[in-house]
């Protein structure tokens, strides 16, 4: 009872205090810098992941200006406060904790590894605040502060994707190599679950380092082990060195696939496009996505950062996150981590990749799986999609489906 | 048969690096940790000049090694001069020169804050085309054999020739020599040994930006590159033992060998750790290293 009071009470003084600097231009812009809502932005503009967390950084500038120009959300304009986290999960929890306890922004446009979004979850949670979280990862959460909008889990790029190899390609022995942390090995868990569901021999599984560049072994090992198909979930810089190493020692994608599982454009760019010719990914979004929102969003993102810029997955993730945690903020008519994940369930948008829905169980998001072939530009020709978006299953490693769902409103129960 | 060519490559790459932190070891007893950048200058002076200049893997392998060497030159000049005999100072300087270094290229060189930007620097991944006969494989005796890979080895092979027949059969190599044995006498004797000390600096950093060109082919070009390639050339100089050409291309070859069988017999990590642990053995067992070079 007493903080409505005491909130009238404001709302009042600030209406007397608004009458009163009406006369001046200069107080009524103080005034209405008063009425702006902080969001924080918080990807990393220096360090290992910069080069795709810039673009995000940018995509989410773009964003807020789209709906700062239509009025910003419930009467307030959006105020991003940017904080350079420089790649360390350290500094990625200390920057969230600025952002909230010092800026108290409802809300952190952020993150872009896992180990950073572990490092900023306990921040949010004990401090109710929310992580508007974009990138693809490798599922097995269940938090109520962070809203998954846009960024798929295992069964939205695997569901689709490795059966497609064994029925399209026909291809029966796979090879799963990746980086050593938790989303490669949670994408091969959930792979070799798929695998023995269709009939598929998984022959080898195998990790390297974050950021390992000699990938020779790696490779004469993919070789000799008699796989017919490679699956990747290789992460950044060791992405460029090992499709390099695959062609150095004489692989041709069109004899031995792969399918990988984080190359989007700017891996390919970064490597020269006729390393990645002929090979595959499995994203909900690819810059060659056939719908007019896309065409708009990729227009605008030439507009707002340069031609010769590229969008990609988990930028248009960012973009979608973007967009619906305003349309959340205005339905429930609150900002407040709360009031957000309250509204938010259900909720759809007409993201650049299509339709894209909001689970109220879980707070993943239904996305359309498309598998894209690599093209001698660097874009993707997308070979397969499905026809409506799939159902985001966070614990698909451990056997969640549709109907049995592990990740409830009321948390995780395994 | 695989493995051993591709062991031969790894070590190839170590060899060139290694090759370079060892003349300057050797010479002057500086350990200077800026070498790791003096690799990743030679991979941004191939960016830069098939960006730019439409120069090829080829003929930027000699301008990679001259712009490398200008670099080693000036650091020589600059920093390390002053800090003669003192290791510990040194050791930190030049760490500093590698970060100040890596920060460059990610600010243009400091063009970015004025706005100007270089197409092929900055914080971004860079890439190198390689022309389409190196990316082909040849077979040999039943061994696919990557012709990148090949041509490496090739450009290791005659590095170490070039090195020593300066170290050994040149007017330079001998002083430089006398120099690294006892610098006191040899400088009494007439001998410039500040000179003889920038053009080893030189030529050390040189060659490592020739190592920067080969691994360009097969590599990302991002400014940070070139720390990991210190670690393990230094350890090929400390189980090599220091100073000793001969060493440099068995330990080369002996830890190169060793990462590609044991990462193909299970993964590339337990290959480091062999490759660590064997390196710690040899140095309990000989702590000079694998050569020792004996001083009068």
């Amino acid at each position: 009872m007493k903080n409505p009071d005491r909130r009238q009470f404001m709302k009042v003084l600030g209406v007397a205090a608004g009458g009163l600097a009406a006369p001046t231009i200069l107080g009524s812009r103080a005034l209405r810098a008063e009425e702006t809502i902080p969001v924080g932005i918080l990807y990393s503009l220096t360090g290992t992941t910069a080069i795709v967390e810039k673009s995000m950084n940018q995509c989410a500038l773009m964003a807020i200006a789209e709906i700062n120009a239509k009025g910003g959300v419930l009467g307030k304009q959006l105020r991003p406060v940017i904080e350079d986290p420089a790649s360390e999960p350290r500094t990625y929890s200390e920057k969230a904790r600025k952002l909230t306890i010092e800026d108290k922004v409802p809300v952190i446009f952020g993150c872009y590894t896992t180990a950073s979004r572990k490092a900023v979850l306990p921040v949010v949670e004990r401090r109710s605040g929310l992580l508007v979280w974009p990138t693809w990862y490798e599922g097995e959460e269940c938090s109520k502060s962070v809203l998954y909008a846009g960024s798929a889990v295992p069964n939205q790029q695997l569901e689709n994707s490795i059966p497609w190899l064994k029925n399209k390609l026909g291809k029966n022995k796979l090879f799963i190599v990746g980086s050593d942390y938790a989303f490669p090995r949670g994408m091969a868990k959930t792979s070799k679950t798929l695998c023995a569901k269709i009939g598929m021999e998984v022959v080898g599984d195998e990790y390297l380092p974050l950021g390992h560049t000699e990938w020779a072994s790696m490779v004469s090992k993919i070789g000799s082990s008699g796989a017919d198909v490679i699956f990747s979930n290789v992460v950044g810089d060791s992405i460029v060195a090992f499709y390099r190493e695959l062609r150095n020692q004489g692989y041709d994608f069109e004899k031995l696939p792969l399918c990988a599982s984080t190359t989007t454009e700017v891996e390919v760019r970064a490597m020269g496009p006729e390393y990645a010719k002929g090979s595959y990914v499995s994203l909900p979004y690819f810059q060659t996505v056939d719908t007019p929102q896309n065409k708009a969003f990729v227009k605008a993102f030439k507009e707002f950062a340069g031609p010769d810029s590229v969008t990609h997955a988990a930028m248009e993730a960012v973009y979608t996150g973007v967009h619906m945690w305003a349309m959340a903020a205005a339905k429930a008519g609150d900002v407040s981590s709360k009031a957000v994940v309250g509204a938010v369930g259900g909720m759809s948008f007409d993201a650049p990749q299509g339709k894209v829905t909001i689970d109220s169980q879980n707070l993943h998001s239904f996305l359309t799986p498309r598998i894209g072939k690599a093209r001698a530009d660097g874009m993707f020709d997308i070979v397969d999609q499905y026809s409506e978006p799939l159902v985001p299953l966070p614990y698909s490693s451990v056997g969640e489906t549709a109907d049995k769902r592990v990740c409830k409103v009321s948390g995780a129960a395994l | 048969m695989e493995t051993f060519v591709i062991g031969l490559s790894i070590a190839s790459i170590l060899f060139i690096v290694a090759l370079g932190l060892a003349i300057v070891y050797g010479t002057m007893k500086v350990i200077n940790l800026a070498h790791g950048e003096m690799v990743m200058i030679g991979a941004y002076v191939t960016v830069l000049a098939s960006k730019h200049l439409g120069l090829g893997i080829y003929s930027c392998l000699p301008l990679a090694f001259l712009v490398a060497a200008l670099f080693g030159l000036a650091i020589e000049r600059l920093v390390v001069r002053p800090l003669y005999g003192r290791l510990l100072d040194t050791l930190l300087a030049t760490w500093g020169i590698a970060l100040i270094l890596q920060q460059l290229i990610r600010i243009h060189f400091g063009f970015g804050l004025f706005g100007i930007h270089i197409d092929g620097l900055g914080s971004d991944l860079q890439n190198v085309p390689v022309p389409p006969e190196l990316q082909q494989t040849l077979h040999i005796l039943g061994t696919n054999i990557p012709v990148y890979r090949a041509f490496v080895f090739g450009v290791a092979v005659v590095l170490g020739l070039v090195s020593w027949w300066l170290i050994y059969k040149t007017r330079f190599g001998s002083q430089l020599r006398a120099v690294s044995a006892a610098r006191d006498i040899t400088a009494a004797c007439g001998v410039n040994d500040k000179r003889i000390n920038a053009l080893a600096f030189a030529y050390g950093s040189g060659l490592a930006g020739v190592a920067g060109v080969l691994v360009s082919g097969f590599m990302t070009v991002s400014p940070d590159m070139g720390a990991p390639y210190v670690i393990d050339a230094f350890m090929v100089v400390v189980a090599g033992g220091v100073g000793h050409l001969l060493g440099t291309v068995l330990s080369a070859g002996i830890l190169g060998e060793v990462q590609s069988f044991v990462a193909t017999w299970s993964n590339d990590v337990y290959g480091r750790t062999v490759l660590f642990a064997f390196v710690i053995l040899i140095l309990l067992f000989k702590p000079q290293g694998l050569f020792v070079s004996r001083n009068r």
